[in-house]
């Protein structure tokens, strides 16, 4: 063999994927908290740099958000949106379409529920037709915001990941119009209190029959994103209908030869991805801020897909990644660094994404090419 | 890695003039044997072609020579000196380059670009206008007539084959292996491509080519090696042959099954074809009239190399498709325009040529697999019963004796013949009246072959209407009562299968224009 080096090619040592024939549970569980440790410890790097205690800052978050039962409800009431809208982008990922405008969506159910709050809701209007009214607008809106992408998809094959972003512009730019426009309070970018009736309840406001759920806010959008969960849990799981999106999924040519029609589904799911993100953004003015504000969402159109993501496009996992992310929406407030949420959900996302990987192969080391020949010969 | 591990010359040695040698190559698939014990010898300066049908093992054999597979078993000598080539740039280094059916060239790069595209040699700096010239001098010397500037995107299939070709010369490519060159080219590129290729082996290149069709072997080559089933059959100069001989050692062997074909009572017309036009993806008439009726207990094979329609007449049968012009009926009642799912319903079953890529969903279950058409009529409402499915799943999996590890096993775990059971119990469990089979057995096993086969003529004699698609000529022989010939879009046909003139079909796939006749 040494005497041919001279002749041999430089190459890598050839590393191969292999996949990983059976799923383990404990494999899984394990990569996953490691995969997270390493996020932590990656994110207190920047900590340090920026002259903090990472294990300070840790704690101080986690204290935060999962300390006490404010903390908690806090916590709940941030992952309400993102409940809602990982549900709708999880849906439509499940059949590969990349819905990225759930914040358009977001936002357009947020802009049509204030319409029906300030303009047919009067005062007089039974409380519980009130918040039906909203909800079936706000879906509405967020549902058409997803039809056009799903649509022209469907019709043109136009690719939904630059049509559903672009659209999430086009729905702030309208919310703005209209906030700052005819629906303005006084010029600034809100629009006036809605009527009381329109509000959802919260948990503090039965405070009086129930001292201990005193100033604890959260509100009746989390029971509508777990009654969201629970229907496309069934439907997902044991449905004609899911078992279409299951398949057009993993092969639309398969689905098309099982005598589904493909372009209809699409339309569809993308209508009903981008309803349920609606339903997120009627939780959030008729269950937080009571009025449409210009900046009604820190990007939790945006940060459902990463919850999406991590949960695996499983509902179930979508509703426990949503907690905890909506805890670290928490616990970044509280130490007063809008950008500390952020950058850990990016190297979370990172982390995870790359690591994901490992989940589903086995990474074997092969000698180099060299080896391999001098074995056989 | 190219290491010259042996010297010593062939156990017969070979003289200056033979560019080429394989001894005993074996490679064997799980499942398949693709090269059996097959000797190849190729004289420099030839223009060698290597004949066989689909499944032959040609393209096996050559993915050996150019070093994309490693043999089971079996030598390579190059010019005299034994080698082993672990990886494409191996045989490259050796002097052999294949040009792939399917080019592996930068769309978004120039000619001149793509062609020195992966060659070390050049280091960091390179510079334009020498590239250039090397590549026009290149284009100038074998007669091919390529802009050394022009982006791929901008070349027609045939300039793109062109660049293929220069690039490998450029690589130092002295054999040149060339897998069904013809197959992607129009009749025009096809006499540039044959005026080169000459015009190369003149210049002292050696070129081997696959392909299926009699005539362009027989004006091309000056050998040709005919392989069957993975062996070679005979190597002989195309001089010393005929077409009628070629044909005979293709297809004009006994039968592999001989079944023993019960007589069926021929019932009403199930499948009714007219005048049937159907365009492919890129808008060309692929499918050009064809007439046909097949009736239940009855298998009517339609034969033909692939590519010649077949897949765009089953796909539009099967609602997949759109029809242009004409009319399909199923048991009376027009379902030309009618959707994928309607035409399930009316009692069509369709076990597709491409069972991973269209007949099951690799990442879900078996039994979900096995749901793919019945999961919307298995129970009322908008609901399935998973017990119900997975119940059934295991009686299928037991009845078509699928074997696998479970039932709650992803498809792509299975085997090609298992997976091909999986499809047909799925097809054939329906209440159906209708069966369009296209290469139900292409790629399988010996045994999964007689299985699937055997399944066929069963389903028949309880009256099912089969249409049977394949380009397997034993196949088609064995278990059909009528015959066709499918070729550029035409149907020629159908005959009774007693008695007919194997050659004869045969020759018609390959593009003879003589009619078929019974004899």
């Amino acid at each position: 063999m040494a005497t041919q080096s001279a002749s041999r090619r430089w190459s890598l040592p050839q590393i191969a994927l292999e996949p990983r024939t059976q799923q383990s549970w404990s494999v899984n569980a394990g990569l996953t908290l490691g995969l997270l440790l390493l996020a932590l410890a990656l994110g207190g790097i920047v900590i340090l740099l920026a002259g903090g205690n990472p294990f300070v800052v840790y704690r101080n978050m986690l204290v935060a958000a999962f300390g006490t039962k404010w903390g908690i409800s806090d916590t709940l009431v941030k992952s309400t949106p993102l409940i809602l809208a990982t549900l709708g982008v999880s849906l439509a990922f499940r059949m590969r379409l990349w819905n990225i405008g759930a914040e358009g969506q977001l936002l357009l159910g947020a802009l049509c529920t204030t319409g029906v709050a300030l303009h047919v809701v009067t005062p007089e209007t039974p409380g519980v037709l009130a918040i039906l009214l909203m909800a079936l607008a706000g879906f509405a809106g967020g549902a058409a915001w997803g039809f056009v992408p799903g649509w022209f998809k469907a019709q043109f094959g136009v690719n939904e990941i630059i049509s559903s972003l672009m659209l999430n512009y086009v729905a702030q730019s309208l919310l703005n119009f209209f906030v700052f426009g005819p629906w303005s309070e006084r010029g600034f970018g809100q629009t006036p209190m809605f009527p009381r009736n329109s509000w959802m309840p919260r948990l503090t406001d039965f405070a009086d029959t129930f001292p201990i759920v005193r100033g604890m806010t959260v509100h009746g959008g989390l029971l509508l994103a777990l009654l969201a969960f629970a229907i496309l849990f069934v439907v997902v799981r044991s449905s004609k209908f899911g078992f279409e999106i299951t398949l057009a999924g993993d092969n639309p040519e398969a689905a098309r030869y099982a005598g589904i029609h493909l372009r209809r589904l699409t339309i569809y799911i993308m209508t009903l991805s981008g309803g349920l993100a609606g339903l997120a953004g009627m939780s959030e003015v008729a269950g937080v801020s009571h009025r449409l504000i210009n900046s009604v969402s820190p990007g939790y159109g945006f940060t459902a897909i990463i919850v999406a993501w991590l949960a695996r496009l499983d509902p179930l996992g979508a509703l426990w990644v949503a907690f905890l992310f909506g805890g670290l929406l928490v616990g970044a407030d509280e130490i007063s660094s809008a950008g500390i949420a952020q950058l850990m959900q990016g190297i979370i996302l990172f982390v995870m994404v790359s690591g994901g990987l490992l989940l589903r192969y086995r990474i074997r080391f092969h000698g180099t090419g060299a080896k391999a020949t001098g074995i056989e010969a | 890695m190219t290491l010259v591990v042996n010297i010593s010359p062939p156990s017969n040695p070979a003289p200056d003039d033979v560019m080429v040698q394989m001894q005993g190559i074996c490679k064997s698939f799980p499942g398949v044997v693709a090269n059996d014990n097959v000797d190849l010898e190729v004289a420099r300066g030839n223009v060698h072609a290597i004949l066989g049908e689909n499944g032959a093992g040609k393209s096996t054999l050559m993915h050996i020579l150019s070093g994309l597979y490693r043999p089971t078993a079996g030598d390579i000598w190059v010019e005299g000196v034994l080698r082993h080539f672990s990886a494409p740039l191996d045989a490259i280094e050796a002097g052999i380059g294949m040009v792939h059916q399917h080019f592996m060239l930068a769309e978004t790069l120039t000619v001149a670009e793509n062609v020195i595209l992966g060659d070390r040699s050049l280091g960091l700096r390179i510079t334009p206008t020498q590239i250039q010239e090397t590549v026009a001098a290149l284009a100038a010397e074998t007669g091919m007539d390529v802009d050394p500037d022009a982006y791929i995107w901008q070349l027609s299939v045939g300039e793109q084959q062109r660049v293929e070709i220069i690039k490998m010369l450029y690589r130092g490519a002295r054999l040149l292996i060339l897998d069904e060159p013809t197959a992607v080219l129009v009749p025009q590129e096809r006499t540039q491509l044959f005026r080169q290729v000459r015009r190369m082996a003149m210049a002292g290149h050696t070129i081997l080519f696959i392909s299926h069709k009699l005539d362009e072997v027989m004006t091309l080559a000056d050998m040709v090696t005919v392989m069957r089933a993975g062996k070679v059959v005979a190597t002989v100069p195309t001089q010393e042959t005929s077409q009628e001989e070629l044909v005979r050692m293709m297809v004009g062997r006994p039968v592999l099954f001989d079944f023993e074909k019960v007589p069926v009572d021929i019932g009403d017309t199930c499948l009714r074809l007219e005048k049937l036009q159907v365009r492919n993806e890129r808008g060309v008439v692929a499918v050009k009239g064809v007439s046909l009726e097949v009736r239940a207990g009855e298998i009517l094979g339609i034969a033909g190399v692939a590519g010649n329609g077949q897949g765009e007449l089953a796909e539009a049968i099967t609602g997949l498709r759109p029809a242009s012009q004409g009319k399909v009926e199923i048991e009376g009642l027009d379902t030309t325009h009618s959707t994928t799912r309607e035409i399930i319903d009316a009692g069509v079953a369709y076990v597709p040529p491409d069972r991973q890529r269209t007949g099951t969903a690799p990442n879900l279950t078996l039994i979900q697999n096995l749901a793919l058409k019945d999961y919307r009529t298995a129970q009322p409402g908008q609901f399935m019963s998973r017990s119900q499915q997975a119940q059934r799943a295991a009686d299928l999996i037991e009845k078509y004796d699928v074997i696998a590890a479970s039932p709650e096993m992803p498809a792509r775990l299975l085997s090609g013949g298992n997976l091909q059971k999986l499809i047909l119990a799925r097809e054939l469990s329906a209440p159906i009246r209708v069966l369009i089979a296209s290469s139900p057995t292409r790629g399988l096993d010996i045994g999964a072959i007689e299985s699937v086969q055997k399944t066929l003529l069963a389903q028949k004699a309880q009256g099912l209407a089969i249409l049977l698609i394949s380009e397997d000529l034993d196949e088609i022989l064995a278990l059909s009562d009528r015959v066709a010939v499918m070729y550029e879009g035409e149907l020629r046909g159908p005959l009774d299968a007693a008695g007919i003139d194997v050659e004869a079909v045969g020759l018609m796939m390959a593009g003879s224009s003589d009619n078929l006749q019974s004899t």
